[in-house]
């Protein structure tokens, strides 16, 4: 698992509160660049003059150094060009963007109007609107021929226009970069708000929502609200009238699995028009281990089933993808719809997958699961 | 961390439950199915229908909840099916927005053949006067691209088509600069018996990506015996054209279609043999229409459509063992009805439409300048009557012809929504408004349904299509054909 925040032992800030910096390991940029701008410079041997900040990998030579500087907490040494990440008065320092990869994700706030389950980030009633101002400034920081990221909550829409005005920022600072946002979708279900949506109109935007069953009381249940099923069919619809681009994702476990094929037919005969499924296994963190007697599935059991719930999305011709499950518990019609998905910086293999043959095309497991629970009947493909 | 609540405070709709629009049909004496407005449907038991009907229905049963789903009934769980039903039922009737693509030239009434059964009334082929001239042939280009379609297929039709190849040529070279000025995109069929086909013909053919559709009505001597010709070799240059066409222009580019006939019910597994001989990837098992030749040589009456059901049972019990055995192949009318069973999209096949497709979907040009509604009603107009002649190149203007009373009527009359018997039948969706059919047959453009055999054949082949789906190895096989 990959470090995404650390403490530094060693710094110097003039600044107070969370400043974002872009880092490069170029010291010869021009002036009007550095600012803002973090000098990486790990055995400090350049001229940080100009930079915002400098980072230094120990304080052996700092004697030269008079501009802020912060050393690099251990294990994040790998962060470099064109990364950006964010860092405290206190020494706290986070990567908020790795450049080289593709599973960039910003926590725009941990409020949440829906409780699930087996929530992966369960939801805190703070305020936190700090952390959708640092994605404003981050997204101005990113580089224009980033592939993808994605926005993530607790329930991004709570800010209402605010998340509109960050979707408007990436198609103006980012044009070419695919979005992913996470939400409930319930905020759709009003016309009013889609409708600006519509006139931001970044085709570039994807709107990814769960619907876990086409049995009401059971998507309710797992996302523990009332009435969540109807608003949230009502968002899918409404952000296709506008024709937003809209994914479903469907995490399998105990609860969903039951309806699974089900709710993949219904998907097929009333949501054809959405733009991709995904299907997910379930990541072992958050709420899920508080609830894993009522979760757990091993995937080996519902291979068949996902065969079935596959065939039916792609006969009826909805782009379908498989994410978070390892490749030896895919079958045969869903194995093409397999995705490497489990984001770089906390995916992890099992002993046994040493010997596999098909380890580079498989995405491994969550170190979650790896750490508390995963599938007993892995088979390495030989 | 708060408490996550029970399932069952999610579960608290009790019975209060509402009926949303559908019908129903038995398919036994224990089975029924029921189907809403927008066609999707539900086997199940009688009793799950009367208990469903009183409501009755136990909430969060199995039944309960796949009725739910399919939108028979909303309670106060869920009531999106509304929004969802208004999009189905939109998506459904999308197509007719497009109006009309097919556009047929008839180029020729000539033709070398003279087969008893004939629909459209053939001349023998040495008189011009039965030939399309250059006026006619530009007046209809016109027409056509009057339409609003942008994607257009022009079908020359006879006669035997291709006695009047120099029109065919001609039409083709002339209306395709014609449609790119109109933004428009054409493509060209066919139809004919290939008895004289040509290497000139076959390179026109791979130049214009023309398709081409012909006749094959089973093994040689039921062929030859339907289709005579000076030289009795009618299915020797049939099967011969078939072959060298699949070489020449490619397996996807030739299609063929066989005519049933009284000689044909005792055979239907050597005609698929036939279909599957010439490496064909299905068939229409089609039931002889009541039009031209056929009726004034008493050729229709020699069977009713009983028989002809009975035909289509085991031509299709042959070809779903065919499937099971590995081979991939198809019954055409069948996949037409399945589409319409299993998805919202229109497979758009004229005859199985409602509204009707006549003039809005399909238009013929007749050689001689009349505008008929479909090819139909240009073959009842060859028997004396001319309902469907609704308008003349040249003399009638697009509008006068798409908005008159005489195409407008039997549509609006027909529409199974509204036409007796049809607006309360289960399989409304599924089937379509046949005017031509029923002013041949009845008189009129309704008809009684319990007398016609269009509403026979087509609740016959739905129950066997719906008795079958619900069977799990066959289900699987036609679920195939659609997708």
């Amino acid at each position: 698992m990959l470090k995404l925040r650390g403490k530094s032992d060693s710094y110097r800030l003039s600044t107070i509160g969370r400043k974002i910096y872009k880092i490069s390991s170029n010291e010869k940029i021009p002036e009007v660049l550095k600012r803002g701008t973090a000098l990486l410079d790990l055995n400090a041997t350049k001229s940080g003059n100009g930079f915002s900040l400098q980072i230094i990998s120990n304080t052996e030579n700092i004697s030269g150094i008079d501009t802020d500087f912060i050393t690099i907490p251990e294990g994040m040494e790998y962060v470099s060009d064109g990364d950006i990440i964010s860092i405290n008065e206190l020494g706290h320092f986070w990567v908020i963007f790795r450049k080289r990869s593709n599973y960039n994700t910003f926590l725009l706030t941990e409020r949440c109007n829906h409780y699930c389950l087996m929530c992966s980030q369960p939801p805190k009633d703070v305020n936190d609107d700090w952390l959708l101002d640092q994605a404003m400034q981050a997204v101005e920081k990113i580089s224009k021929d980033t592939q993808r990221m994605g926005f993530s909550g607790g329930e991004p829409t709570l800010y209402g226009d605010q998340l509109l005005e960050l979707v408007k920022k990436c198609k103006s600072y980012l044009p070419y970069t695919m979005i992913d946002i996470l939400t409930n979708g319930r905020m759709f279900s009003d016309p009013s708000y889609t409708n600006k949506l519509k006139s931001v109109d970044h085709a570039q935007c994807m709107i990814c929502i769960p619907l876990y069953s086409h049995v009401p009381e059971i998507h309710n249940y797992v996302v523990q609200s009332e009435n969540s099923f109807d608003e949230t069919v009502r968002g899918i619809l409404n952000l296709k009238a506008i024709n937003q681009p809209v994914e479903i994702r469907i995490v399998i476990h105990q609860q969903t699995i039951g309806t699974l094929l089900e709710t993949c037919n219904y998907i097929a005969k009333n949501l054809m028009f959405v733009d991709h499924v995904a299907l997910m296994g379930l990541e072992i963190t958050g709420f899920t281990r508080a609830n894993l007697d009522k979760l757990w599935i091993d995937p080996y059991d519902y291979t068949a089933i996902l065969d079935q719930c596959v065939k039916v999305l792609n006969d009826a011709k909805v782009v379908t993808s498989i994410y978070n499950l390892p490749l030896c518990l895919v079958g045969e019609e869903a194995r093409h719809n397999y995705k490497k998905s489990i984001s770089d910086w906390k995916n992890e293999y099992l002993l046994e997958c040493e010997g596999c043959t098909k380890k580079s095309e498989c995405g491994g497991f969550f170190s979650s699961s790896i750490k508390f629970k995963h599938s007993k009947n892995i088979k390495p493909f030989s | 961390m708060a408490k996550f609540r029970d399932k069952d405070v999610f579960a608290t709709s009790g019975n209060n439950y509402k009926l949303l629009p559908f019908s129903f049909r038995r398919l036994s004496d224990k089975k029924v199915v029921l189907v809403n407005f927008v066609g999707d449907s539900y086997l199940c038991d009688s009793l799950t229908l009367s208990q469903l009907h009183s409501g009755d229905l136990e909430y969060n049963s199995t039944e309960y909840i796949h009725l739910r789903s399919l939108h028979f009934l909303i309670d106060d769980e869920t009531k999106i099916a509304l929004e969802l039903l208004g999009i189905k039922y939109r998506t459904r009737l999308s197509r007719i927005a497009e109006m009309t693509t097919l556009h047929i030239f008839v180029v020729t009434l000539r033709c070398e053949h003279s087969c008893p059964y004939c629909q459209v009334s053939r001349q023998s082929d040495n008189k011009v006067t039965y030939d399309m001239n250059h006026k006619t042939a530009n007046e209809a280009i016109d027409f056509a691209l009057q339409g609003p379609s942008k994607f257009m297929k022009f079908e020359f039709q006879g006669g035997e088509s291709l006695l009047n190849f120099p029109m065919i040529k001609y039409i083709v070279e002339t209306s395709l600069p014609k449609a790119a000025k109109a933004n428009k995109v054409l493509s060209f069929v066919i139809a004919t018996n290939l008895a004289i086909l040509t290497d000139e013909i076959i390179e026109f053919c791979r130049k214009y990506k023309i398709q081409i559709s012909t006749s094959l009505d089973g093994p040689r001597e039921l062929h030859n015996s339907n289709r005579p010709r000076p030289g009795k070799d009618s299915h020797q240059r049939t099967v011969q054209g078939i072959k060298k066409l699949r070489e020449e222009l490619g397996v996807d580019n030739v299609s063929a279609l066989m005519t049933t006939t009284d000689k044909s019910l005792s055979m239907p597994k050597a005609i698929v043999d036939e279909y599957i001989d010439n490496g064909l990837d299905g068939i229409f098992l089609r039931p002889l229409s009541p039009y031209g030749f056929a009726i004034k040589t008493k050729r229709y009456d020699l069977y009713n459509e009983e028989k002809w059901f009975n035909f289509y049972v085991e031509g299709m019990e042959y070809i779903l063992d065919l499937n099971k055995a590995g081979l991939n192949f198809a019954e055409y009318y069948s996949a037409t009805i399945l589409k319409k069973i299993l998805t919202y999209s229109d497979p758009g096949y004229v005859d199985l439409r409602s509204p009707a497709g006549i003039g809005i979907a399909g238009i013929v040009y007749n050689y001689d300048g009349k505008i008929f509604a479909s090819d139909e009603g240009r073959m009842l107009y060859e028997m004396g009557n001319d309902t469907f002649h609704i308008g003349d190149l040249g003399k009638s203007t697009y509008k006068e012809v798409m908005t008159g009373d005489k195409l407008l009527d039997p549509i609006e009359e027909s529409f199974s929504a509204s036409a007796p018997s049809c607006n309360t039948c289960a399989y409304q969706l599924y089937c379509g408004a046949d005017p031509v059919y029923h002013m041949a047959t009845a008189g009129d453009f309704v008809g009684r349904k319990a007398e016609s055999a269009f509403c026979y054949r087509n609740i016959q082949t739905i129950d066997y299509l719906m008795k079958k789906l619900s069977h799990q190895e066959d289900g699987k096989i036609l679920r195939s054909w659609v997708t």
